[in-house]
């Protein structure tokens, strides 16, 4: 990866090692509190900017279960996946349907980091910062046809390399979609790195895609299909469970899942105990996105 | 064969069980606040206490079948491994309360509105009376009605395995197969299965 983009970001733009500690710190003293405080009422974090997670946290607790339901399982095992080289069939409603490699796919663009608060469907929440691009260039590029209204992307299954297939856990490959406006909104990227390095393999390099506003298994990992078409597509977890998982899956604290409530997060920071802060309306990003769901009631169409 | 093993464990005190029982829970705290459960140390604690008080649990469920089939005879053992149980899972629960959840709303909320949580809980409960009518105070006071209450564990074990296969996201294997060994274990206490054995 690291032969078509060298990461403009240093070590030292990362968040240094000692304001981690640091937080870290006052962390383990707010976690002494929330013992005593179960009576008293929430225990939520103070507020704080988007303030990264370590890197070795965000690479080494991952949903990923093409390598395993456990969270370290891709940690551990997604090194045997080869991802170079690697193309992306892009096909569906386009002007220019093919399967370009991934050279192609990112020549000539310009890599921004965007550091996004991941909220995950099962409560806890970490901010990444990650390096990419817009999909919009790229759907632009290859030219969306009129008449279009959604994407579907799709994960490699290749059993050989990734040992999660042997679970009939979900229907692989692993599927994912957004209506075509999504798709095309300015917060969503295609990321090809954190922390200015190149994507670990189980943060799904060597490309995925990154939707802030919804639940984490939107933003599909290591993309091997992308297709524009005219219907809502197929969307793994709402195929393994349609009660739970919706195909918009927008951040929404006033929707709980049927599991656990999603009013509030558990913050993974890095501190032992994990506070909890109130999860946002699409995860913060309110004055972004409200605008897309004008005439959609997100209950029903959670 | 099983009166070599019998006449073994009748050496064997049953209380250095509850000395060695204690020390995993010590163990899985220790090692969660200190870093060695991974980046999400408190559901590491959660659900490794939840497991270690299913196999105590079968455990506990397997003494009449070994002596009733084996004749290998565990009895003196059982108080032990059944209030260990009830120890681990009030551990899995507390770790639920105050380390995970931590608001009183959200947990009422938790119990009252998800299936998973509702079944642990009642789990907990069928337990609750068992623990303490473990003594022998109790066990002389209630005569008859000991066995019979005691019989809430077949309960608490169906409750706590279906508790399991509830909370798996997607299709997992393991919690099936601990609601399979439990309903194994309870089948092999029917009657009919007993006498049909003695012919």
């Amino acid at each position: 990866m690291s032969r078509f983009w060298k990461g403009r970001l240093t070590e030292n733009d990362v968040t240094p090692e000692g304001v981690y500690l640091n937080r870290r710190q006052i962390m383990a003293g707010a976690a002494g509190l929330g013992i005593g405080s179960i009576a008293g009422g929430p225990l939520l974090a103070a507020p704080s900017g988007l303030e990264p997670v370590p890197y070795e946290a965000a690479s080494s607790y991952n949903n990923y279960y093409e390598f395993g339901t456990d969270k370290e399982d891709p940690a551990r095992y997604a090194d045997a996946l080869t991802t170079d080289p690697w193309s992306i069939e892009i096909n569906g409603m386009v002007d220019n349907p093919g399967t370009y490699a991934l050279e192609d796919v990112l020549k000539g663009r310009e890599i921004q980091e965007r550091i996004y608060r991941l909220r995950c469907v099962e409560g806890w929440s970490m901010v990444i910062p990650w390096d990419g691009f817009q999909l919009s260039e790229l759907l632009n590029q290859v030219g969306v046809q009129s008449g279009a209204g959604f994407v579907a992307f799709e994960t490699l299954a290749r059993p050989e390399e990734m040992r999660g297939l042997r679970n009939s856990v979900l229907d692989w490959p692993y599927r994912e979609g957004l209506r075509l406006d999504e798709a095309m909104h300015p917060l969503t990227i295609m990321a090809t790195g954190m922390y200015g390095k190149d994507l670990p393999n189980q943060n799904g390099a060597p490309i995925r895609l990154v939707v802030p506003w919804k639940y984490g298994f939107k933003s599909i990992k290591s993309i091997v299909r992308i297709t524009v078409q005219e219907e809502m597509p197929f969307t793994s977890w709402k195929n393994a469970w349609a009660q739970a998982y919706g195909f918009y899956s927008n951040v929404n604290p006033e929707v709980s899942h049927p599991r656990w409530s999603q009013s509030t997060e558990r913050v993974l920071d890095g501190s032992r105990i994990p506070s909890r802060r109130e999860t946002e309306m699409f995860n913060g990003y309110q004055e972004e996105v409200a605008g897309l769901y004008t005439d959609l009631d997100l209950t029903t169409n959670f | 064969m099983a009166q070599v093993v019998n006449t073994w464990l009748r050496r064997i005190p049953a209380w250095p069980l509850y000395v060695i029982g204690v020390l995993p829970p010590a163990w899985l705290l220790w090692a969660g606040f200190s870093g060695r459960l991974g980046f999400d140390p408190v559901k590491a604690m959660e659900h490794q206490m939840g497991e270690w008080g299913l196999w105590l649990l079968i455990a506990g469920l397997c003494v009449t079948p070994l002596r009733r089939y084996i004749g290998i005879n565990l009895l003196r053992y059982r108080r032990a491994l059944g209030l260990l149980t009830f120890f681990y899972i009030f551990c899995h629960l507390l770790i639920w309360l105050i380390l995970d959840v931590q608001i009183l709303s959200l947990i009422w909320e938790d119990i009252l509105r998800r299936p998973y949580i509702t079944v642990g809980m009642g789990a907990f409960a069928l337990m609750t009376p068992l623990a303490i009518t473990s003594n022998n105070l109790s066990i002389r006071k209630m005569g008859r009605n000991w066995r019979r209450l005691h019989k809430l564990v077949y309960g608490a074990a169906l409750l706590g395995a279906l508790h399991y296969i509830l909370l798996a996201k997607g299709f997992q294997l393991p919690p099936f197969i601990y609601m399979g060994v439990i309903i194994a274990l309870l089948l092999l206490r029917l009657p009919k299965v007993a006498k049909r054995r003695s012919h």
